[in-house]
C-alpha cells in the first residue's frame, strides 16, 4: 500500500496544473462575472487530453483510470471550479457513450467529444423530477427504426452550447432507457439561461423535445437499462464533483495562506492571530481528508469494487461539505475583501456551494449510504 | 520535378532550464551562482517559441526534431517537457566541466553537438530568462559558420529558402536567406502549445541521450580555467532607496519637485 502518487500521476498533475493556472485561473473571474462559457479554453483542454480522460484510446480518449482523472480534474478545478466541473460532465457523457453505445455510436460521437470538437450534456433532471429521478416524464415511443422523444429536461449543464445529449426517458410504464440525442435534430429548443448562485461559466437551461426523431442505434445499452446506466454515470460523476470541490478548497486554502502572510492588522500579520491559525489548521486538515476520501472512492470504482457506489456517495458528501466549509472560512479570513470579486475566494465559495446540491444532493448521498449501512454485515464490508 | 532531392528537414532546438519565473532568487553563500535549493526549473519561456516553431515546421513540411540542452540534473525534466510537446528526441549535454558556463562556452558545447548532425535549422529562444544575455544564438551561428536570424517574429520556409521578419527597434526587418541557418525566437513568433497527457506518456518512454565533454571532443576545452570570461562574484541588486513624499499645497509641491529635479536628481 502506497499513498504516494506514481511518477506518471505526478507528471499528469503537473501538466494539468500548469494548464489550469495559465488558461483557467487567469480568466475565471471574468468568465464568472460575464457568464462566459469558455469554449476556446475547453477546446485547448481537449488538446491536452482532458476531454476524454477515462475514455478508451481507440475512440480518442486517454484510457486512464478514475484515480488519474481525479488527480487531473482537481488541478483544473483549482483554476476554475465551474469550468472544470463542466469538463467533468463532458467526460462523463463521453464515457457513457464509450461504455454503453453501439459500435456505430461510439465511432461517431466519442472521437468528436474527446477532441473537443463537440460538447456533451447529461439530461436526467426534469421540472418535476429531481432527487426522485425515477419519476421522470419524458417519453420515447418506437416508430419504425426511430424513437419519437417528447418532454422537458431541466437544469441541463451546457445546454444551448452542447452538441451531444445523453438523455434518460421512459420507454414504458416503469421502464427507463437512455438515448444519445444530437442537438442538430429537429424539434429541440432551449429555455432561458438560469440565473445561478455559482457555476456561472457554464450555461444551465431547460431543453424541450417536441417529436424529436432519434435513430434506434442511438440507444445506450438495452431498453429498460436506462436508470442503471444513469446511475453508473453518476458514480463517476460523484467522484468528479468531489474532486472539483477538493480543487476549489485547495485554491481557497492557498489564497488564504498567502493573504495571512501579507495582511496586517493591529500591527501584526494575520498569520500571528491564533484564531486564524486554528482556522488554517482545520482548513488544511479538511482539504487533505477530502482528497484522500475522493481518491479512495476513485480507486474502488477502478477496481470495480461491489461497494463502489457507497464509497462514491461518501466521497461526494464529505468532499463537497468540507470543501464548502474551507472556502467559506477563506472568505472569513479575507474579511471585507473576501466578500468582493477583487479576490477569488467568494467565487470559489459560490462554486463549491453548488457541489452540495448537484449530482445528487448530499441528503440523497446519505440515503444511499444509510441504506447500505443498515444491511446485515455492512459494517464489515464498508471500511 | 525538381532535380534536387527533397529530403525531410532536420531541426535542432536548443533549450535552457531556468528557475520558475515566479521563484524567489537568492544568491548562493559562496557567491558563485544563485542558490539552487528548492528551486523549480522550467523551460525558459522564449525557448517555448523555439520549440513551437520547430514543431509547426515539422508538421507542415515533415522532418525530424531534436532538442538539446547544456545543464545539470535540473535539465532532464525540461528535456522531457520538450518531448511531451512533441519533439522527437532529446540530447542532454552534461559534464561537471559544463557547470556555470559563460555564453561563449555554452555556444561551443552546442556547436560541438550540432555541427556534424546534418541539421537544416537550429532554433533557440532569443534569450535565456534569468541570465538574459541574448548571446548564445549569435555565437552559435558564428561557430557553425551559418547565417543567423535573431529576434524572429515570423518565419516561412520554402524548399531551402526562408523568409523571416525580425524585431528591431521600432520596426520589423524582412530578411531572406538559405538553409541551413540559425534562428532565435522572439515573443510573437507563435503561441506555444501545452504538453498533452498523451505527449507526457510518450515522453516518459523515450530515452534521453547524454553526451559529456569527451564525447563532444571538448575535454579540457571548456569550463573552469579555460573560459575567456570568469564570473568574479554574483550579488543581489541593492535595495531601492525609499521614495520621498513631498508635502504641502500643490503650488509648493511643484516648486519643491522642480527644485529637487534640478539640484538633487540633476535630470533637468
Amino acid at each position: 500500500m502506497d499513498f504516494n502518487l506514481t511518477e506518471d500521476q505526478l507528471a499528469y498533475q503537473e501538466v494539468a496544473r500548469s494548464f489550469a493556472q495559465k488558461e483557467l485561473a487567469a480568466h475565471a473571474s471574468g468568465w464568472d462575472t460575464k457568464k462566459t462559457f469558455p469554449k476556446e479554453a475547453i477546446r485547448k483542454a481537449a488538446e491536452s487530453g482532458f476531454c476524454g480522460v477515462y475514455v478508451k484510446e481507440d475512440v480518442g480518449g486517454l484510457g486512464l483510470t478514475r484515480l488519474d482523472a481525479a488527480i487531473i480534474f482537481e488541478e483544473l478545478a483549482a483554476g476554475c471550479p465551474s469550468t472544470a466541473a463542466y469538463i467533468t460532465i463532458h467526460n462523463m457523457v463521453t464515457w457513457m457513450i464509450d461504455e454503453f453505445g453501439t459500435p456505430e455510436a461510439r465511432a461517431k460521437f466519442c472521437p468528436e467529444l474527446a477532441s473537443g470538437e463537440s460538447f456533451g450534456s447529461y439530461c436526467l433532471t426534469e421540472p418535476g423530477s429531481g432527487s426522485d429521478a425515477a419519476s421522470l416524464k419524458t417519453t420515447a415511443v418506437k416508430q419504425g427504426e426511430y424513437y419519437l422523444i417528447n418532454g422537458t429536461k431541466a437544469f441541463v449543464s451546457g445546454a444551448g452550447e452542447s452538441d451531444v445529449l445523453v438523455v434518460m426517458v421512459k420507454t414504458g410504464e416503469k421502464e427507463i432507457s437512455t438515448f444519445i440525442i444530437p442537438t442538430t435534430l429537429e424539434g429541440i429548443s432551449f429555455g432561458e439561461n438560469e440565473k445561478k448562485l455559482g457555476w456561472n461559466t457554464q450555461p444551465t437551461k431547460a431543453i424541450y423535445f417536441d417529436n424529436v426523431k432519434v435513430p434506434q442505434e442511438y440507444l445506450l445499452g438495452k431498453l429498460g437499462e436506462g436508470f442503471k446506466i444513469a446511475l453508473k454515470g453518476l458514480d463517476g460523476g460523484r467522484i468528479n464533483v468531489g474532486t472539483c470541490s477538493v480543487g476549489a478548497a485547495q485554491a481557497a486554502l492557498t489564497h488564504a495562506q498567502r493573504y495571512m502572510q501579507e495582511r496586517e492588522q493591529f500591527g501584526k500579520k494575520l498569520a500571528q492571530f491564533q484564531a486564524l491559525q486554528f482556522m488554517i489548521a482545520d482548513m488544511a486538515t479538511e482539504v487533505i481528508a477530502s482528497r484522500q476520501m475522493v481518491r479512495l472512492a476513485a480507486s474502488k470504482l477502478d477496481g470495480k469494487d461491489a461497494q463502489a457506489t457507497t464509497y462514491c456517495a461518501m466521497a461526494k458528501r464529505l468532499a463537497t461539505d468540507l470543501a464548502f466549509n474551507v472556502c467559506n472560512q477563506a472568505v472569513q479570513i479575507f474579511g471585507g475583501y473576501g466578500c468582493t470579486q477583487e479576490y477569488p475566494v467568494e467565487r470559489l465559495m459560490r462554486d463549491a456551494r453548488m457541489h452540495q446540491v448537484v449530482e445528487g444532493t448530499n441528503e440523497i448521498m446519505r440515503v444511499i449510504i444509510s441504506k447500505k449501512m443498515l444491511e446485515e454485515g455492512a459494517t464489515l464490508q464498508i471500511r | 520535378m525538381p532535380f534536387e532531392e527533397v529530403r525531410p528537414l532536420k531541426i535542432a532546438v536548443c533549450v535552457k532550464a531556468v528557475p520558475d519565473t515566479e521563484s524567489k532568487i537568492v544568491v548562493a553563500a559562496d557567491k558563485s551562482n544563485i542558490d539552487f535549493t528548492g528551486l523549480r526549473f522550467i523551460t525558459s519561456p522564449y525557448d517555448e517559441f523555439a520549440i513551437e516553431e520547430a514543431l509547426r515546421i515539422k508538421e507542415k513540411l515533415g522532418g525530424e526534431t531534436v532538442v538539446l540542452s547544456v545543464g545539470g540534473a535540473e535539465t532532464t525534466d525540461v528535456l522531457r517537457d520538450s518531448l511531451a510537446r512533441g519533439i522527437d528526441s532529446a540530447v542532454h549535454l552534461q559534464d561537471p566541466a559544463f557547470t556555470n558556463l559563460d555564453s561563449l562556452s555554452i555556444a561551443k558545447v552546442l556547436a560541438a553537438a550540432i555541427k556534424d548532425g546534418g541539421y537544416d535549422m537550429v532554433f533557440l529562444g532569443q534569450q535565456g530568462v534569468g541570465g538574459d544575455n541574448s548571446q548564445v544564438p549569435g555565437m552559435l551561428a558564428e561557430l557553425l559558420d551559418l547565417p543567423q536570424c535573431t529576434m524572429t517574429v515570423k518565419l516561412e520556409v520554402e524548399g531551402t529558402n526562408f523568409k523571416a521578419e525580425r524585431e528591431i527597434e521600432g520596426a520589423h526587418e524582412l530578411v531572406e536567406g538559405t538553409l541551413p541557418a540559425v534562428f532565435s525566437a522572439q515573443k510573437g513568433l507563435n503561441e506555444p502549445r501545452y504538453p498533452s497527457i498523451k505527449g507526457v506518456m510518450a515522453a516518459r518512454r523515450k530515452e534521453i541521450t547524454v553526451k559529456n565533454a569527451e564525447a563532444l571532443g571538448l575535454a579540457g576545452k571548456v569550463g573552469n580555467g579555460v573560459a575567456p570570461l570568469k564570473l568574479a562574484e554574483m550579488a543581489a541588486p541593492p535595495d531601492r532607496p525609499q521614495g520621498r513624499l513631498i508635502e504641502g499645497d500643490p503650488d509648493s509641491q511643484v516648486k519643491t519637485l522642480v527644485n529637487l529635479l534640478k539640484t538633487e536628481a540633476q535630470v533637468i
